[in-house]
This record gives structure tokens, sequence and C-alpha cells, in this order.
């Protein structure tokens, strides 16, 4: 017996809507085992986890907060991962915009002005852009690979931010607490309605969706980032710069994820502390692919995301099972959705006999040609390539 | 004492090199073998927890260290299947393994926090260990460190000496003429990122048996995305990466040392240095092309679905 793929001769528009959800039972039967295995009644599990916190007002209210910095982060991710550029560094950027963002309220802290709300937002964007910019600019310029600039800048962004809540920004009357002081109530971002945890992050976040959502549907900007996305080459042909489009897309991609970094500073924490850094940047990654990176499909994924976060704390308080149970969950739904969008443009098959190693398969008397065409393309620059090092 | 001091220094480097060293030539195997593998940081995170927790149920560090083996070389498999198999994005799939590495140590080493560890004694090398300078330098050292050196002098050998390293080479150059040569592309990355996965996991055993004998969440702190990073350093080549490894080793003891020292930085600067240093060191190899373009397996990260 041996997996062996087919390629559809057309990629299947079912599997392509139903694929997330399929990735998703996956997820559960696999979790059940996970619980059975470490001895906990597998639905009884699965119920607190993922059905108990919809059934509490004040579990739905905390899915919400939790849900807005995915979405935020998630739908910038959305412009980088269509255009090809791997931004894995959202972390960092979302810290940056939460400390850009604290600058105002800390530093005129008093400042009584209407103005310090929208200036610190705005900061904080700054502060997220201005952060994803370096390994942008360092792709554009030098070609350097933007994985691993981008990450390595989560760790120094953790370092600075950790800095400046110990050191200079220190509250003086925070018994020795590491974080800022409080911001005054001009600067704090209003909650949804009196009294709630929920803030008006989450409006700007189903903005943020609904805007980039359009821009990526239904302009040319958008069309731009699908093309250079799926076929630098193509783009070259059509004058689209793939470097502008980096840059584009890691400052969009940037500005939300520092949107959502002063939105949970100023509407949740109300100040700037050391524990901002939660890995929703890295949360926000599996939110994009759930939502096959459209961002009317990460709204919905964040809310899922931000439900097994809750669902998490729910089964440590009810049945003991470690809180690090909700990541373990997010890492085997990210492997599982990968794993189902293979069957968008494969067929797997079984095949009762292994192929046998003949000689005739091993010889052929054609160069052998690859199922698809975007295969014959890598493989030709690919020998090119090779070619050219062996003269060497 | 002068040299007593520098020999210490020159240890302290070696040991936080090690890891560094170990999870960077597996991955540089799986590299020449045209696969991207991300999950470096949590193969190694889960080897680390694998290390610590048999270490602690056979009350013997080198059934750890061989846990952590098979642990590592098991846990790429699931990356394996994803990527060779079922030909997903090498990019996402390195990513989720990483997560998912990252969620599940955490899960199993839960109970494990605060426990003192075992520590992987050092090695005294019979007669030359007695030396002097270099006895104490290069034979007193923990067995992870010989097998590192081991391993990056064999894995040398074997991708540029051997018919079998020049077919991992092939495939990683051109997946499609090595298929039609007859090589099993498929197989031969299996193998390679099994390989990958048991240096990373041998890797994380080393800093939960050696450097810090104990575990904690998260313990790998981007160690194995500076082994990724090491390897393009590297440009592919097992000898720089040795070079590589050791340099940034350097700067992390410098950094201690400045810390202990009471230079007036505040320590997260100083703690910031090795990940300044590798985007530094990304920049400086990116801009020389020519190093970059005649080295990079021409294959990598693409994906290969066999014709019939």
């Amino acid at each position: 017996m041996k997996l062996v793929l087919e390629k559809r001769v057309t990629s299947s528009t079912l599997l392509a809507l139903t694929s997330p959800f399929i990735a998703l039972a996956l997820t559960l039967v696999a979790g059940a085992i996970m619980f059975a295995m470490l001895g906990k009644p597998p639905i009884a599990s699965l119920i607190t986890y993922f059905v108990d916190p919809l059934t509490d007002p004040w579990s739905r209210e905390q899915i919400i907060v939790k849900a807005t910095p995915l979405i935020l982060i998630a739908v910038g991710l959305s412009v980088c991962f269509r255009s090809g550029n791997w931004n894995i560094g959202a972390e960092g950027q979302y810290l940056m915009g939460g400390l850009f963002g604290a600058m105002l309220p800390v530093m005129l802290h008093g400042w009584t002005s209407p103005l310090l709300l929208p200036l610190a937002i705005i900061f904080g964007m700054a502060g997220g852009a201005l952060y994803a910019f370096i390994p942008a600019v360092l792709k554009a310029r030098f070609g350097t690979n933007e994985i691993l600039s981008s990450l390595m800048l989560v760790y120094i962004a953790q370092q600075v931010v950790d800095w400046v809540v110990r050191g200079p920004w220190r509250n003086p009357q925070g018994m020795g607490f590491p974080g800022t002081k409080t911001f005054t109530d001009n600067a704090i971002l209003p909650p949804l309605w009196a009294n709630a945890d929920a803030h008006y992050g989450t409006v700007f976040a189903i903005i943020a969706a609904i805007v980039v959502w359009f821009a990526l549907a239904r302009t040319l900007k958008g069309f731009e980032i699908t093309v250079l996305g799926q076929s630098p080459k193509a783009g070259r042909f059509a004058g689209f710069s793939a470097a502008k489009m980096t840059i584009f897309a890691f400052l969009v991609s940037g500005a939300l994820a520092g949107l959502a970094g002063i939105s949970e500073v100023s509407g949740s924490v109300e100040k700037l502390d050391d524990k901002l850094s939660l890995g929703y940047g890295f949360s926000a990654i599996i939110v994009a692919f759930l939502g096959r990176l459209n961002p009317l499909g990460i709204i919905a994924a964040g809310l899922i995301l931000a439900l097994s976060f809750i669902g998490g704390e729910n089964a440590q308080i009810m049945m003991g099972v470690s809180d690090r149970a909700a990541r373990v969950f997010q890492g085997l739904l990210l492997f599982f959705v990968l794993a189902c969008d293979t069957l968008i443009h494969y067929r797997i098959k079984w095949v009762a006999q292994p192929r046998s190693v003949s000689k005739q398969s091993h010889r052929p008397h054609t160069p052998s040609t690859s199922s698809s065409d975007q295969q014959k393309e890598g493989s030709i620059t690919a020998m090119g390539r090779g070619s050219g090092m062996s003269m060497n | 004492m002068e040299i007593a001091v520098l020999i210490s220094i020159i240890v302290s480097i070696a040991v936080s090199a090690t890891p560094l060293l170990l999870a960077a030539t597996g991955e540089l195997v799986v590299e020449r073998s045209g696969v991207l593998n991300l999950g470096v940081e949590g193969m190694m995170i889960m080897g680390a927890v694998a290390g610590f927790s048999v270490a602690q149920a056979t009350g013997n560090p080198h059934w750890g260290a061989f846990g952590a083996v098979i642990v590592g070389a098991l846990f790429s498999q699931l990356f394996a299947f994803l990527v060779l198999t079922l030909v997903t994005n090498q990019v996402a799939t390195g990513l989720a393994l990483t997560i998912l590495g990252l969620g599940l140590s955490g899960m199993i080493g839960e109970g494990f926090v605060g426990q003192p560890g075992i520590k992987l004694e050092n090695f005294n090398i019979p007669i030359l260990s007695d030396l002097p300078v270099i006895g104490p330098l290069l034979f007193s050292l923990d067995a992870i460190f010989y097998a590192s050196i081991a391993l990056v002098l064999a894995v040398w050998w074997f991708l540029f000496r051997t018919k079998t390293g020049l077919m991992v080479r092939g495939v990683g150059d051109s997946h499609s003429s090595a298929h039609a040569l007859g090589i099993p592309v498929i197989r031969v990355r299996y193998l390679a990122i099994a390989f990958g996965g048991a240096c990373a996991g041998l890797a994380g055993a080393h800093l939960s048996l050696v450097q810090v004998p104990q575990w904690t969440e998260g313990m790998t702190s981007g160690r194995g995305w500076i082994a990724l990073a090491l390897v393009v350093f590297a440009s592919w080549r097992p000898g720089r990466v040795l070079i590589g490894a050791y340099l940034f080793g350097a700067v992390t003891i410098a950094q201690f040392h400045a810390q202990a020292s009471g230079v007036p930085i505040p320590p997260q600067f100083l703690a910031s240095l090795p990940y300044l240093a590798t985007i530094i060191v990304l920049v400086l190899i990116a801009r020389n092309r020519r190093l970059t373009m005649m080295n990079t397996p021409a294959a990598l990260g693409q994906p290969f679905v066999p014709d019939r």
C-alpha cells in the first residue's frame, strides 16, 4: 500500500470551502485521542473546551477580547502571505505597537487633551509598521531572508519592552513591579458597552478585515498582491515590482499588528507591562491559514482560536488539564489545515502495490516530465542553475 | 592563571556552541536534499524535554540523550509526511512543527518545572585529558560535544566524498533530474529529514542535560532559528557551520561576561546581541549574491510530485 497524489484537472471548489471544516473536525478527533491518553474523558473534555465557553456570557466576552488582536494581526499577515512575503515576526511588531503607542500616554502622563488617544493609536500603528519595515527593506534591498530576520526581531522587541518597563518607564509607585503608570482615562480605548472588557479594538478588527477583504478582492492592488504571490515572474511581466510589494505588504501587516498591540495596551491592560507578549503574533499565523488567507474567513478563524484559548483556561480549572493543551490544539490545527489544503489540488489514492523498482521506470527514454506546469517551470530553472554550479 | 581563565572561557564557548552546531549540521543535510525545515526550534525543544524526562526515568543522562535523538527523529517525520507525501507548503508546515513542538513540550514538561535535572558529566579521555592546556580544552568535555565535532566531519565526508552524499546533493539541486536517474527522491528526503530531527533532538538534550540541567518551558529561546540562520551563513558548507556556531557561541559568552562584569549597558540590550548578530550576518551574506547563488541547493523549498 502506498499513498499517491494525483493532480486534479481543476481544483475542487467544494473542498476549497469545506477543507477548513474538515481540518477542524480532524483536530477534534486528535484532541479526543489526546485527552484519552491523558486519562480524561474525551467527549466531556471536548465539551468543556469548545462548548461550555459559548454558553456563558462572561466567556463569550473573553472570546471577543482574545479574538481581537488575533484577527487584526492575521488580516495583516494575509496580505503578506498572499504576496509571498513570510512575515513571521508579527509578535515583535505587535510589541512595538504597544511600546510606541504607550509613548505619549506615559511620557505626557496627565495631558488632558482628547487628542491623546487618537495620537497613541497612530503612534502604535507607526511603531508596528516601522518595525516591520526593517525586515522588508533588508529583503527588498539585499535579499535577506525575511523569515529569519523578522523572527530575530521578535526576541529583540521582547528585550526592549522588558527594558522599558523595568527601566525608564517604570511606575515609581508600582511597588517595584515592572510596568508603566496606568493610563489616564483619555488614553484608554473605550469599552464596547458599560463596564465591558471588550473594547473598540474589536471594531478596528472588523473594519480592517472588511477593508482588506475589499482591497484584495476588488482592487488592482489586490490583484497585484495575488499575481506577485503566485508567480513572481508573471508579476514582473505585468510591470509589478516585487521589491515594492515586499515593503508595502510588510508595512500593512506591521501597522495592523501595531494596532493590535496598542489596542491591547490601551483597551485591556491600560498600561504597558512585561506580560504583553502572549504569543498572539504566532497564533495569528494559524488564524491566517485557517481563514484560508481570506480576511472574512479570518474573522471566523480568530474566534475559533480564541475559543480554544478560553476553553483551555476552562479545562484547566474544571478538569485539571494543562492550559498548554490549547497550544497543542493550535499546532495540530495548523497541521490539519495544511494537509487538507492538499485535497483541493490533488486526489489522494492508495495504490495497492508499491511501484515496482523496475529498470524501465528508472531509465525512461524521454526526459521525465512533471505532472504540473508549475513543477516543470521549477525544475527547468533548477537544472539551469544546477549546471551553472557544476562548471565552478 | 591567565591561561586557566582563557581555557574556561573557550570551554564555555564550546558548551554554548554545541547545540547550535548540532542543529545546524542536521538542517544542513536536510536543506542539501532540497527541503527547508523551519521546525528546528520545535524538534530541539522536543529533544530537550525528552532528554530531561528519559534521564529522570532511567537515572542515566546518556539514555536521556539517546531518547532525545529518537524523539527528534520521530517528531520530524510528522513534517516529512506532510511536505513529502502530501506536498504541503514547507514554510508553513515547518512553522506548524515549531508551534506544535513548543506546545507539546510545555505540556509534557509541566511536572518537571523546578525539578533538579541530571547533568551529563564531562568525559575525560584517558591520557589525552592530562595534557597541559589542550587536555582541559579539547579532551575533557561532555560526550555530546565530541559527538558534535565528529558529526561535522562525518557530514562533510558523507556529502562531498561519498556516492550517497552526491545523490543527496543531486536530489537537492534538481529533483526531476535525480528522479529521472532513478534516485528515490522522496525516500532520500525522508531520511534526510529524520537525520535533521535526530540532530536537533540531540541539540535540545545538550541544553537540558549539559548547559542548564533542568527543564524550563521554551528553554531553546530561539536557538533553533539561529541554527537555521547559521546554515545560510555557512552557505551550506559543514566547515563553515562549525566556524559560524563557534562565532555565535563567542557572542553569547561575551554577552554573559559583559553582564557579569557590570558594563553600564542594560542587560536586555546585551541579551539581544546574539539575535542582532544573526540579522547582521544574514544581511552580509545576502549581499554576496555570487556566494549564495553558487551554493544554495537549487531545488530548496520546491514541491516535488513524482510522475508515473
